[in-house]
């Protein structure tokens, strides 16, 4: 490590549609060469940040920097050194794959040699070779994703923005763009990274980010945020509804706070903290000490929805209620 | 001689990554850069033309359509002055009719140019936004003499001929490709306003009357009075009619001095409409791309 840049610096974005505030004082600083996530609902505001971040939207107000150049005045200078997947594929349905990439190429500002080279080159590493002559239109969702990849490291950015880039894949394509990710930031690339899944974040990211209403209500590396909330989650699922009571009493000791209870799934779950599997034991030897029938067991990462519960208080999508005080 | 090519791709990771700077560039820039950009968004047009030929050929097609239904069912009835074949005079107005028709191709296009996903891709990367527009207006340039051709090829088949010389005859193609030229700049701007479904049931509502109340199909004369004024002082007729007059066809009478003076007319009017569809089309663009 000999420098440590940032890639990426924004500074208190506001941006609006209509009486829609999708931005509301957006900060954000990336490290170069590292990979940030920025986790957070549907409608919190992380595809408005992206196209900010990446030139395709102004902003009414706040300023924001990649790789040392001005989003908005010098958009151009942006440009040559980002590369974006956007939420949904943004490529030609009528070209074939390989006409795509080429045509991008070009349009980076490749020679018309780099460009067909270029193509092959991705077309190889993106599994798209036998469908390069097939029109996009006959393509699946995940063979678009990949080819909208594709397109994004064409001219090999400095700066790669992802918007909820494995949504809609199935597993084997997912791990594909998860390996592509860390091979690009093993290079010295730097990935923004946008996710509902805070098992994504957790994988990938160095950093994470949680938005809400267009706003970082929390920041710092993931473990850093699960201690904020109190770590991993223990489900018990019970054989018995009449348990539910002393399973609960039982699972408060064990755990860091009070256990949430589902009765109708017959379910406890609890926030706990220390070494998983050392947890799950103490947690399955205390019920059973008590007699208590455990139909499933298990300890999982928080969901978004938890993280957000424990963070606001309030489940993500939920309006803010105006009496709460932090 | 064999010339092999000296690029090879190491291993996968090496190809998925590396350096902006490893990445051969051509280092064009300004008016370079939004050139060749545009050639590379006009073979995307062409390709799109080509495997999406439907909408293109229709706008085309019902003109021919009715050039062969008028000449050859209504020919006999429809009297022209001077002239006894109905199937010359048509011509001209046919040509127009396809100019006309194709501004709806024209603005769906630039529409989805500007609607689609991959526009969002577009406006990321380093490419001249302009070159969106230039490409637009080159490829229904194109288009627009390729259809000239097949007009014409159908028109020699069908008995028609032009009586002056090349000079005459290219003059008229002229006259006939600024109209287009004026038309597309409509197209594009009215692509840059309205969604690309709303343009057909906005354009052939529009362009069909414009069409008719013209001197394409008959003359003005024969019509009731205040619409004959307004067929005489529609851009397509002083167009129409000049051509006729430079393909030495058989045309229509009329000694007001709009009809005098067609050739003039056919200049003026399309630049007239150039005049007011350029500037708005690019402040249009401005706002949309901005
Ligand atoms: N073009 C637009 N016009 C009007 N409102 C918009 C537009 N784009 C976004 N918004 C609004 O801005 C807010 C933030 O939207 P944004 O798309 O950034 O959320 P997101 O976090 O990406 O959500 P998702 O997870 O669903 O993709 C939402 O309330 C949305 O309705
Ligand atoms: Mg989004």
């Amino acid at each position: 490590m000999t420098t440590t840049g940032t890639a990426i610096v924004a500074k208190g974005i506001r941006k609006s549609y209509g009486s829609v505030q999708a931005l509301d004082g957006f900060d954000l600083t990336v490290t170069t060469g590292t990979v940030y996530g920025l986790l957070g609902p549907n409608g919190s505001g992380k595809t408005t940040a992206v196209k900010c971040l990446t030139t395709l939207s102004g902003f009414d107000a706040g300023s924001a920097e990649i790789a040392g150049f001005d989003v908005t005045r010098q958009p151009d200078e942006v440009r040559k050194r980002i590369g974006l997947t956007g939420q949904y594929a943004a490529v030609d349905e009528i070209l074939n794959g390989r006409e795509n990439l080429v045509m991008f190429g070009r349009l980076y500002g490749l020679t018309a040699r780099a460009a067909d080279r270029r193509a092959d080159e991705l077309l190889e590493h993106f599994d798209l070779v036998e469908a390069a002559k097939r029109s996009v239109v006959q393509y699946s969702g995940g063979m678009r994703r990949r080819l909208d990849l594709a397109a994004s490291l064409i001219q090999a950015p400095e700066v790669l923005f992802l918007d909820e880039p494995t949504t809609g894949l199935d597993p084997r394509s997912r791990n594909q763009v998860w390996s592509g990710v860390r091979a690009l930031v093993k290079a010295g690339t730097t990935v923004l990274l946008t996710t509902q899944y805070l098992e994504e974040a957790d994988q990938l990211a160095d950093r994470i980010a949680v938005l809400d209403n267009g706003k970082v209500i929390a920041e710092g590396t993931a473990d850093e945020l699960k201690s904020r909330i109190g770590g991993d989650q223990i489900d018990v699922v019970l054989r018995s509804e009449d348990d539910l009571e002393r399973a609960a009493e039982v699972l408060r000791r064990i755990g860091g706070g009070e256990p949430q209870i589902e009765p109708d799934d017959r379910k406890i779950s609890v926030v706990v903290s220390g070494a998983r599997i050392a947890i799950l034991t103490e947690a399955v030897r205390a019920l059973d000490d008590a007699g208590i029938h455990a139909e499933d067991i298990g300890v999982r990462r928080p969901t978004l929805d938890e993280v957000f519960l424990g963070l606001t208080g309030r489940r993500a999508g939920e309006p803010e209620l105006e009496a709460t005080s932090s | 001689m064999t010339s092999t090519s000296t690029s090879t791709s190491t291993s996968a990771e090496t190809t998925l990554v590396g350096t902006t700077a490893e990445v051969e560039r051509t280092g064009a820039t300004g008016a370079a850069k939004a050139w060749s950009d545009s050639m590379v968004l006009l073979k995307r047009n062409v390709i799109h033309g080509i495997r999406e030929p439907i909408e293109p050929m229709l706008s085309l097609m019902i003109p021919i359509m009715m050039m062969l239904l008028l000449g050859y069912v209504f020919g006999g009835s429809i009297t022209v002055p001077g002239s006894a074949n109905y199937r010359e005079f048509l011509i001209a107005g046919i040509i127009v009719m396809v100019m006309a028709y194709g501004l709806s191709n024209t603005a769906s296009g630039m529409a989805r140019d500007t609607e689609k996903a991959v526009y969002g891709r577009f406006r990321s990367m380093p490419m001249a936004a302009s070159a969106l527009v230039t490409s637009r207006a080159l490829y229904e340039m194109i288009r627009g003499v390729v259809e000239t051709v097949i007009v014409i090829a159908v028109g020699l088949l069908i008995g028609w001929q032009w009586h002056n010389d090349w000079g005459d005859f290219f003059s008229a193609i002229g006259i006939l490709l600024l109209l287009r030229l004026a038309l597309v700049w409509g197209g594009i701007l009215l692509g840059l306003t309205v969604p690309a479904e709303a343009v057909s049931p906005i354009v052939y509502p529009l362009v069909f009357p414009l069409t008719v109340i013209s001197s394409s199909f008959v003359a003005p004369e024969r019509m009731p009075e205040w619409l004959g004024v307004a067929a005489e002082w529609n851009p397509i007729t002083s167009v129409v009619n000049a051509t006729r007059e430079l393909w030495g066809n058989p045309g229509v009478g009329g000694d007001s001095w709009i009809v005098q003076n067609a050739q003039l007319m056919a200049v003026v009017w399309p630049l007239v409409l150039l005049v007011l569809f350029v500037p708005l089309s690019i402040r249009r663009f401005r706002r949309v791309s901005a």
